[in-house]
């Protein structure tokens, strides 16, 4: 794992565990200085935006859905909305209100999983989750019953939990029963309460002194909590339409770092994710979210990557408290799904995935056929101030054992919780040896 | 019963989604009793804890899409008594076999700035092209009781029993009017795999056959079928192209309207 001489350390972790996907991190240290750190992605290409091309525009949600098994909705309803904006379509609130309870239940069932089945474990010196529940099997029960909610949410709404059959562009192929919606209250009070107790654990960890002067870009919303729409604000005053956005993020092709790099004209690195949307939203979110993380101890913004579990935890108490807002006041919409007439022309969609900002751009002729596509998601926006973290945390952390620094430096990576089978779609990987 | 005698359990992930392993760790109410039958002996996505094979039962995401993946399922093949693939991915090559008609070549250089440093192979291909599979389990994404079924089943030393009858046999169990007959909706339905339940045609919508092709097929009937309902022969091609682009009854049904639409309209008119 971690080799070399006295005055060169090399820690190579060759497949990073408990993240989504497969990759691998490098750091090499020469006289006491880390001098290279790389995340190296070996998921290969598929090809996403070349496939698409030709393909109907209605067919992006289900094509898209297949970048990533782990946030599936995220990509469906950013590809809806990117189609939408294409084709001038409006659609009804009662629409919106329900893409935003399937998103919710995507919320909890990642956050959920990243808490208690991936990073919790860090915290607590295990290697999983089973590992955890030989110490405290209430608490990985507790994690996996929020799961499960979170899987019922978007089983009720979109048919099943992985890959949603219930989703269309215009919005749903039908309107789930109401009586099938009343009966997620119930789960979700005791997901509420299950949420909050989350909070309340993790708050406890020990978390290593670390600060990390991040850029943080996400959605906005004037009265919400941002989810499915928004514009996209940065901590240092962005203010601009999902389009806009767009023709902002420059990706570039590097040999050396085996990946596309998302980074806003000028050269800005940038983080998305819980961190970024907590820090420009915080004071939207609903008092007993807000009561949670005053309780825990996170202040307005929070700049400790390694307390991003906390915030999600946060956040996880507000995706249980909307979805149990938005069942609550649940009407059928009708019709389920407004009229989309294609037209020629081009269409940007940006929503927040569990791990950050994700947007779609396509260009459609006007048949409805898909002409170009480009797909940006959280991980490759997020992947230079991973690195940037690396760099220092392995820097701050070079007195620790070989496997000690190994598995503090993948933590680091761990704390954005990326997702390499959804970067991989244009990410290539050379790994370096 | 100690932690050794424990059968063990790897799974192992090629080109894919992540949707059909995280299908394991879906199984809330059964996870940690499962993790009690069998010994999660390498599973990335979930424990940084490796132990070494060989392994009991391995259970295969992905398809092969690279000539060192290509290289590393043989080693997989021989660290697994008994290997089950997960997925249309692994069964067929999943979506991304799509490139298999146009080459990775092409592909690349829609995507990416410096094709050169891309390396891929021309196709994706699924598992049992390269090794000795014991049993397929299909679906975009997998079911999770049928994931549960197959882990009992190699636990037990027995064939799982899933079904490969088609998903219209679901629509007439749970009382689903038909949608191509009723409502001329395209639908995938008489040709398909059953083990979602149906799910598609319950919400008014014609299956879009991420289950693979049922035992026996008879694409053609259907394809005349959907093309008498006005369906044109490339949205026809399209339907039969996509999660199982890489099954041959679908792929040939797929080649075979493209090529008809060529020929009627230059292949450029598609009105829906």
């Amino acid at each position: 794992m971690t080799h070399g001489s006295a005055r060169r350390r090399t820690v190579d972790v060759e497949g990073i565990a408990r993240v989504e996907g497969e990759g691998s991190l490098h750091i090499d240290v020469h006289d006491g200085v880390v001098a290279d750190v790389s995340l190296s992605i070996f998921e290969p290409p598929r090809f996403f935006e070349a496939l698409l091309v030709g393909r109907r525009a209605a067919e992006t949600p289900d094509i898209t859905a297949r970048i990533c098994g782990i946030c599936p909705v995220a990509y469906q309803m950013s590809a809806c909305a990117a189609i939408e904006d294409a084709c001038g379509t409006t659609v009804s609130e009662g629409i919106w209100d329900l893409r935003r309870l399937l998103y919710c239940g995507e919320w909890i069932e990642s956050h959920a999983l990243h808490i208690y089945l991936l990073h919790a474990p860090d915290f607590l010196g295990c290697a999983d989750a089973v590992e955890l529940a030989e110490h405290d099997r209430a608490v990985v029960e507790r994690g996996l019953a929020l799961k499960r909610t979170g899987n019922l949410v978007m089983e009720t709404v979109g048919g099943r939990a992985i890959h949603p059959v219930n989703v269309r562009v215009g919005g749903f192929y039908s309107a789930p029963d109401p009586a099938a919606v009343a009966a997620l209250a119930e789960p979700l009070r005791r997901a509420l309460d299950a949420a909050l107790a989350t909070v309340e654990w993790v708050s406890g960890f020990d978390f290593p002194d670390f600060q990390a002067d991040h850029r943080f870009v996400a959605l906005h919303h004037p009265d919400r909590y941002p989810i499915e729409s928004g514009r996209v604000g940065s901590s240092d005053g962005l203010d601009v339409s999902a389009s806009g956005f767009a023709d902002l993020v420059v990706e570039e092709h590097v040999a050396r770092s085996t990946a596309l790099h998302a980074r806003l004209e000028g050269g800005l690195d940038y983080l998305t994710g819980p961190m970024a949307r907590y820090a420009l939203n915080a004071g939207r979110l609903p008092g007993v979210a807000r009561q949670a993380a005053a309780a825990a101890g996170l202040g307005p913004v929070c700049t400790n990557p390694f307390k991003s579990i906390v915030v999600r935890a946060v956040e996880l108490v507000f995706a249980c408290h909307e979805a149990l807002r938005l069942v609550e006041a649940y009407e059928p919409p009708d019709p389920p799904a407004a009229a989309v007439l294609p037209r020629a022309g081009e269409g940007t969609g940006a929503t927040e995935a569990p791990r950050g900002l994700l947007f779609h751009r396509y260009r459609i002729d006007a048949d409805g056929v898909i002409e170009t596509a480009r797909i940006v998601p959280p991980t490759s926006q997020n992947q230079r101030a991973i690195e940037a973290d690396l760099r220092r945390v392995a820097q701050g952390s070079l007195d620790l054992p070989d496997d000690a620094l190994a598995w503090r430096c993948e933590q680091a990576v761990r704390n954005h919780d990326p997702c390499i089978s959804c970067a991989a779609h244009f990410l290539d990987v050379t790994v370096d040896r | 019963m100690t932690a050794d005698e424990r059968p063990t359990l790897a799974v192992w992930k090629f080109a894919s989604c992540d949707g059909c392993q995280l299908t394991l760790l879906d199984c809330e109410d059964e996870l940690l009793a499962v993790a009690g039958a069998v010994r999660i002996a390498r599973f990335t996505e979930m424990t940084k804890a490796v132990v070494e094979g060989p392994y009991d039962l391995s259970l295969v995401e992905g398809s092969i899409t690279t000539a060192a993946d290509a290289e590393r399922i043989l080693e997989v093949r021989r660290s697994s008594r008994r290997l089950v693939t997960i997925g249309a991915c692994a069964a067929a090559g999943g979506i991304q076999a799509l490139r298999n008609s146009v080459g990775s070549a092409a592909y690349a250089g829609v995507v990416y700035a410096h094709p050169e440093y891309i390396s891929s192979l021309d196709t994706s291909t699924p598992i049992s092209a390269h090794v000795e599979v014991d049993f397929e389990l299909q679906g975009c994404p997998i079911d999770r009781h049928q994931l549960l079924e197959v882990i009992a089943a190699a636990l037990a030393g027995r064939r799982p029993v899933v079904p490969v009858h088609s998903v219209c046999q679901e629509c007439k169990g749970r009382g689903t009017v038909c949608l191509l007959v009723a409502g001329s909706t395209p639908c995938l339905g008489p040709v398909t795999r059953a083990g979602c339940g149906a799910l598609c045609p319950s919400i008014g919508r014609g299956c879009f056959g991420c289950f693979g092709p049922s035992a026996g097929a008879n694409t053609e009937a259907l394809t005349g079928r959907l093309l008498a309902s006005g369906m044109t022969p490339l949205d026809a091609s399209r339907l039969f192209a996509t999660f199982y682009s890489g099954a041959p009854a679908f792929a040939e049904q797929a080649a075979a309207l493209a090529g008809r639409d060529a020929g009627a309209a230059g292949g450029c008119e598609d009105r829906p």
